[in-house]
């Protein structure tokens, strides 16, 4: 965050209106190589129709999501070809799902899970691929010789680190996450959130991450923005929006939390 | 002495949505300064306010008046109105703050908390570990739990592993939120030497202390909060 | 133009010529036409019902009976033989509606209909070679979803080919596929060959002849121009292998053919022929002599004659 102070994501004005419902309303903001964004709200507040609308999966109806790329510069992502999209999100991008089933093949093993963006960018060399997936493998924390293991005799737990890892492999700057811990038990939870955290800071991740539980909000986001009814009610400090809350619903979010 | 941070004209109060909207007054007009060098302790009786400054101070709560400036790189910020990316830097180089809380991930090894203020300075992990190894032992935190997350420690070494955190890194401006509560006498004496040392190498410190034995052995002034109450001079 | 087959005595005068009537054949042409036009992409189009169950040739069929004249001359081979019931039935097909004369020889015919195999004998400019094929989306392994596998086509999204290779070696140490082993066609389109072995492939590459795909029941069709780039897909550390035998054709003692391994008794004796008949009879004509031969061939040549 230190170096680069330019954007690495501006959103501006961005909505999502399904007829006359809105999916979300005018929400802006801009994130940073490295920086981590957590957006909380109830189920419907529309964290999620953002999340889509962010990473290109569903085109907004009004609004600009503007990216840094790699060669090209600042490119809004909606005016980009269908085909430099698909290819940013498969390389610079990455999408972990709340459910590891939506980002995995189930059907193949875990070294083709992982080397598959490899091989989709051109990669045609099998020691290498399968190398490579071996080393995301330790990355995160499954053992060598579960490599050529289909994902469905995977534990929950390690099914998502599969997902991670195989959206890791291309070493994207960008990640968007969708209730990555959401399916999970507490224990396999603080694994992975101590998995994502050492990923975040070691890779300089800029991530982007949906969740309705304000402690993975506080331990993983720099910046936190509240959402309710499709529109960004408070949005700054993680800890200063969780822990004085300026807008009545964040307090009442805030002050539903049971505390241990 | 040279200034480090200056809150100008500072008030707080709390607007509660969830009961009906009462806004509760907390302090106003503060007036507050801290140089480098110096420890001043925040008193004032219980519920005046200092937790809350002291957060303020760290941007953890916002200001609804006021300014505070801190001197951050040689420039002067205004942490009410910085963007949370200048705190975030703010809170990295430059302020440290011990809080009476310890908010960690589970599973994480102690050893890797306590380094890691460090190693986000760019300093290598092992220079980083053998600092925390350090701290932790003048803190008498027994070697085999450093591989164990402190969150199955008691409240006591919890806290220990909080100051240890927070001490690791030589931050120009350190907030410390009650750092001797529930330490046992031999502890006490080490926090009290981490904080002469962080003054002698020019650290402008803040801090909350429940005994005046700790505030009279540290401190080189008080500032009481209870003087800025909300119709304190009514 | 109706080509109404004119002498009852040889053919089914209440058909059209090669069966289809003309607006169908024309449909079929303008899909070819756009197949040749891009090589390797499949187009859709409206295949008809056929007197004959999806998975017969439907497809090749109607390929060939939109390709077809009075002049030419068919060959029909299944599994490179010209004598089994589906080679020997479309066979029949085209002789009784189309009247055309067919053959057993490669090198005679013009238009060769086939499943599974590309003949040995070196296809010429003026021949034209019609597979029938089952599932012609080699996408379809790993993706299910037809807009996906047509907007992965159109973006030369190709990565999940590599991914079903990847599997194969990581599953066999090797590519196991034997067969409908993608292409890349043209440096463009990924074409599945299906059903065709691997030992075929090169012989897709920079072929002569005009190649055409039908495929009935997903009403599809593709083609390979003459004289187009064909490329088995592969990795830089496991390059495409053609399968080899350790064993020669029992009957002509080719090494150089794709044989078939044949049961001789309940004892597990075993032998190996060419799958390609008409190769195999024009060897041993010239002579070749494999070490199960005798006199009395097993079959072969014969056979083709004799189940008609």
């Amino acid at each position: 965050m230190t170096q680069m102070n330019e954007p690495l994501l501006r959103v501006e004005d961005l909505t999502m209106m399904y007829g006359d419902r809105v999916g979300c309303k005018d929400v802006s903001f801009e994130l940073r190589p490295g920086e981590v964004l957590g957006i909380v709200g109830e189920s419907g507040s529309g964290k999620s129709t953002l999340l889509r609308s962010i990473s290109a999966q569903q085109e907004p109806t009004n609004g600009t999501v503007e990216y840094q790329t790699r060669i090209d510069g600042v490119r809004d992502v909606y005016q980009m070809s269908e085909a430099q999209r698909r290819l940013l999100m498969r390389t610079d991008w990455a999408f972990v799902h709340q459910n590891p089933r939506d980002g995995l093949r189930m059907n193949v093993s875990a070294g083709a899970n992982i080397g598959e963006r490899l091989m989709a960018i051109g990669d045609r060399h099998y020691g290498n691929i399968r190398n490579n997936a071996d080393s995301w493998l330790g990355k995160v924390e499954i053992a060598s010789e579960r490599l050529d293991d289909l994902p469905s005799t995977f534990s929950g737990g390690m099914q998502q680190r599969l997902q991670i890892a195989r959206n890791l492999v291309t070493s994207p700057r960008l990640v968007f996450m969708d209730e990555p811990t959401g399916g999970l038990d507490v224990s396999v939870q603080a694994r992975l959130l101590d998995l994502l955290r050492g990923l975040v800071h070691d890779l300089n991740l800029a991530v982007i991450i949906v969740t309705h539980d304000l402690a993975v909000a506080r331990l993983l986001s720099h910046r936190l923005m509240v959402m309710q009814q499709g529109k960004v009610i408070e949005h700054g400090l993680t800890d200063q929006v969780l822990d004085d809350p300026q807008h009545p619903y964040t307090q009442l979010l805030v002050s539903s939390i049971l505390q241990n | 002495m040279s200034e480090m941070l200056h809150a100008q004209n500072v008030a707080k109060s709390f607007t509660l949505h969830t009961q009906g909207s009462v806004t509760i007054p907390v302090f106003e007009g503060v007036e507050f300064m801290l140089s480098a060098g110096e420890c001043i302790a925040l008193t004032g009786e219980s519920g005046s306010g200092k937790s809350t400054f002291m957060r303020m101070l760290y941007a953890n709560y916002t200001c609804s008046q006021g300014s505070i400036k801190v001197l951050h790189d040689g420039d002067w910020l205004d942490i009410t109105t910085a963007s949370p990316h200048s705190i975030l830097e703010i809170r990295k180089r430059t302020l440290g703050y011990v809080s009476q809380f310890l908010r960690v991930i589970p599973r994480v090894p102690t050893l890797d908390i306590v380094a890691e203020p460090l190693v986000a300075l760019g300093t290598d992990r092992k220079t980083a570990t053998d600092k925390a190894r350090d701290l932790l032992t003048r803190l008498r935190i027994p070697e085999r739990l450093w591989q164990l997350s402190p969150l199955t420690f008691s409240g006591g070494e919890q806290q220990r592993v909080n100051i240890a955190r927070g001490f690791i890194a030589d931050y120009p401006i350190m907030l410390l939120d009650e750092p001797t509560a529930s330490l046992d006498v031999q502890n006490r004496a080490t926090v009290l030497a981490l904080i002469e040392e962080a003054k002698s190498r020019g650290a402008a410190i803040a801090g909350i202390f429940h005994d005046h034995e700790t505030r009279d052995a540290v401190c080189t002034g008080s500032f009481d909060v209870t003087s800025f109450k909300v119709g304190a001079n009514d | 133009m109706e080509q109404t087959v004119k002498n009852p005595a040889n053919g089914a005068p209440d058909y059209n010529f090669a069966y289809l009537d003309e607006q169908t054949k024309r449909m079929i042409r303008r899909a070819l036409l756009k197949a040749v036009a891009i090589p390797g992409y499949q187009v859709p189009f409206a295949g008809r019902e056929m007197p004959m169950p999806y998975g017969w040739g439907t497809g090749g069929v109607q390929v060939t009976a939109a390709v077809i004249g009075p002049n030419d001359t068919l060959k029909v081979i299944d599994q490179g033989a010209d004598d089994t019931t589906n080679a020997v039935s479309i066979r029949q097909f085209f002789a009784k509606t189309a009247q055309v004369a067919t053959t057993e020889k490669t090198a005679e015919a013009s238009i060769i209909q086939t499943r599974h195999r590309i003949p040995e004998k070196e296809l010429r400019e003026d021949q034209v070679l019609v597979y029938q094929v089952p599932i012609p989306e080699p996408l379809r392994f790993l993706e299910p979803r037809e807009t996906e596998t047509r907007k992965m086509h159109a973006l030369e999204e190709y990565g999940l080919m590599h991914v079903k290779l990847y599997e194969d070696i990581s599953r066999h140490g090797h590519i196991a596929t034997t067969y409908a082993y993608p292409v890349m066609v043209d440096d463009r389109y990924v074409m599945d060959p299906s059903p065709t072995p691997k030992f075929d492939n090169p012989k897709m590459n920079n072929m002569a002849a005009l190649q055409l795909f039908g495929a009935g029941r997903e009403k599809r069709i593709y083609a390979l121009p003459p004289y187009t780039k064909v490329k088995s897909l592969d990795f830089e550390d496991h390059p495409f292998e053609v399968q080899t035998w350790e064993d020669e054709c029992g009957m002509c003692g080719a090494r150089d053919s794709y044989l078939d391994e044949v049961i001789l008794d309940d004892q597990g004796n075993r032998m190996f022929v060419c799958s390609d008949t008409d190769y195999c009879a024009e060897r041993q004509e010239a002579g070749h002599r494999g070490p199960q031969h005798h006199d009395q061939p097993l079959g072969t040549a014969d056979r083709g004659k004799a189940a008609e």
